[in-house]
């Protein structure tokens, strides 16, 4: 029973790492209809700049703002210059684009940092049941879900950003600068991915670190539906517990082949994930 | 709609000037499908023994390589370019069999190589129906994120199963060269590189008769809109996983040649990156044509290639040496997407038509 309440109260903290990039997918997919495949690479980048940062002034939370902000400006500027001049064509250019982004960040994290693993710092005392470090994981995503809730809900800002997503050509009729508002969406979806990575890369940093953690983010993604953040909260944390059960019963090795079959399972009984309404199509 | 050359034969350099050439032309071009694309596979291997015959072992090995690789990226193309479904885990067949290929040649060592090859296909095709009519309800970003999964999960299994799939270290085996009987006519790398290629070219073979048949156009058919195809009255889903199965089918014959040709199968060659490399190709080469496959697998070997002795002669450090190819390629993948999206068939075509309106 023990046992059991450990991999419980590990899958959330996991879970909420999950539940971050989801997220930060989520966001990006309801803007421009686009799955971020780049998102670890961005994370990855914003991981060493914090890395290099902590290294340099000797203080964690100078470099995890500094991942935050890092997160922000490649977020906009990927949208800017990559995303934008393949908006509204075929949607596997947008992953090509994205695909290839990922191809060069990993390589030129690993060009300026090597590939070899650095150690790299938990924020709080990690050790323990529950450490604070869990507890900061979950606390952190929380209030980045609460923000960004009151953000696209009570904010002019929100609103405009939900416009544009929702309706570009009504939006920019009513004045609302649609580039910019996607440019926005992709900022802060960053930010929140590269707060999942500050989260997921202790102990070690190193160019694939995030590799696998991506795989649970997009399967979390997918499997709350890609329409809908919340769905993206619950599937990180369903996601999360689930996979701590398979860890720990039956081996970490066969965690991924895991998240691959509930993604099958979930996605057979409901083809748009667990919280996305069905959609009617024109034909 | 993007016009597409699916027969191999179509563009296979046919005479166009001349009365009596043009008279063979259209003699080719009344030939049924199927055996204009098998004379012009037997045309391409007759080509890869001349040109092995006058290279080095290494060049034989790269050839090899471009063989199989170019097979996994036509299975791919089935997939992606004529049935638009997006496969980002195709490098998971790829393991399938070779693990196939190396465990049959391992326990079963009597066997010979083209029973297993063909029972490599048969488990391939099995895992691609399984995981088909796993993902046959998914669509765009949602099949995406499954064969994702797959490609990263799969490979994982020989960790689990150490004993039999040999853990980190995979499983290593020993080909047979060269038959004795033609050990004066032909090096032991040549006919690897020729076995390879015959494979290769069979596989091509039954991908372009199917894509110019009726199967073929369904695909593109559902491709290009589905809900117009299923009112069309054409089986939306069996299609589909069809598509699934032939390209699963063509990616673990892939992988065969590939334990065949290497005497290795270890998990890290089947790492995501394989699978993002063959997607890469795909695109790189031009989506829509098997031809495009063939440019995109010799980029695919001699980027790598290029871009290790780039920087080994730039004298890069080592870190930056390591990861001049990745870098290379993502660079390529994204100006190829914003810049010229038709790929380097699209390029070759092009000339060609500039080339033919010259002439």
């Amino acid at each position: 029973m023990n046992h059991f309440i450990d991999l419980t109260l590990n899958g959330l903290a996991a879970g909420a790492v999950y539940a971050a990039l989801a997220l930060s997918l989520v966001i990006i997919y309801q803007a421009t209809r686009v799955i971020n495949f780049a998102q670890p690479a961005l994370a990855l980048i914003a991981v060493y700049i914090a890395y290099t940062v902590t290294q340099a002034t000797g203080n964690y939370w100078l470099g995890f703002a500094a991942a935050l902000v890092t997160g922000l400006v490649l977020g906009a500027a990927t949208e800017r210059i990559l995303i934008r001049p393949v908006h509204g064509t075929s949607p596997l250019n947008a992953v090509i684009v994205t695909l290839g982004l990922l191809l060069v960040l990993q390589g030129a994290a690993g060009m300026i940092w090597s590939n070899e693993p650095h150690s790299f710092p938990y924020p709080l005392d990690f050790r323990g049941r529950f450490s604070p470090s869990d507890i900061f994981a979950l606390a952190s995503v929380g209030v980045a879900a609460l923000l960004l809730f009151g953000l696209y809900r009570a904010t002019p800002l929100g609103l405009r950003m939900r416009a544009a997503a929702f309706h570009p050509e009504a939006a920019r009729l009513t004045g609302v600068r649609v580039g910019l508002m996607l440019m926005t969406g992709w900022a802060i979806a960053s930010v929140i991915g590269a707060l999942a990575g500050m989260l997921a890369t202790p102990p070690f940093v190193y160019p694939n670190v995030l590799d696998a953690v991506f795989i649970f983010g997009i399967t979390a993604a997918v499997v709350g539906g890609l329409e809908n953040p919340f769905g993206a909260l619950v599937g990180g944390l369903l996601i999360g517990v689930s996979l701590s059960y398979v860890s720990g019963y039956a081996g970490p090795e066969l965690t991924t082949l895991a998240a691959l079959a509930i993604l099958v399972v979930v996605l057979s009984v409901r083809p748009d994930g667990l919280f996305t309404r069905p959609t009617a199509r024109k034909v | 709609m993007v016009s597409l050359e699916h027969s191999e034969a179509a563009a296979a350099g046919t005479p166009r000037r001349g009365r009596g050439s043009r008279a063979l032309a259209d003699r080719w071009r009344a030939l049924p499908v199927l055996a204009r694309n098998l004379l012009a596979a037997a045309a391409a291997l007759l080509g890869i023994f001349l040109l092995t015959s006058v290279t080095s072992p290494i060049t034989d090995l790269h050839i090899a390589s471009v063989g199989y690789y170019m097979l996994a990226v036509a299975g791919l193309q089935l997939l992606i370019g004529f049935s638009g479904q997006i496969s980002l885990g195709h490098g998971a067949f790829m393991f399938i069999g070779a693990y196939t290929m190396a465990l049959l040649v391992l326990h079963q060592p009597m066997l010979p190589l083209w029973l297993n090859m063909a029972a490599t296909v048969v488990v391939s095709c099995v895992a691609g129906v399984l995981v088909g009519a796993a993902t046959a309800r998914l669509h765009g970003p949602y099949l995406a994120g499954a064969t994702l999964a797959l490609a990263v999960g799969l490979p994982s299994l020989t960790v689990r199963f150490p004993e039999l799939l040999g853990g980190n270290n995979g499983l290593s085996i020993t080909t047979r060269g060269a038959p004795p009987a033609l050990s004066g006519l032909i090096t032991n790398s040549q006919w690897h590189a020729v076995v390879v290629w015959l494979t290769t070219l069979i596989g091509l073979v039954i991908l372009a008769t199917i894509s110019s048949g009726r199967m073929g156009r369904r695909m593109r058919a559902i491709r290009d809109d589905e809900a117009a195809a299923a009112l069309a009255g054409i089986p939306v889903g069996r299609t589909k996983v069809i598509a699934f199965v032939i390209s699963a089918g063509c990616g673990g014959l892939a992988g065969a040649s590939h334990t065949y040709l290497l005497g290795t199968a270890t998990p890290s060659s089947f790492a995501l990156t394989l699978s993002l490399s063959l997607l890469a190709a795909l695109v790189l080469g031009g989506l829509g044509s098997l031809w495009g496959a063939l440019w995109g697998a010799i980029a695919l070997v001699y980027f790598e290639l290029w871009g290790t002795e780039l920087a080994h002669s730039l004298d890069l450090s080592t870190n930056v040496a390591n990861n001049v190819p990745i870098v290379l390629f993502g660079v390529l993948l994204i100006l190829i997407v914003l810049i010229w999206p038709q790929g380097l068939h699209g390029m070759v075509r092009r000339l060609g038509a500039l080339v033919r309106r010259r002439g």
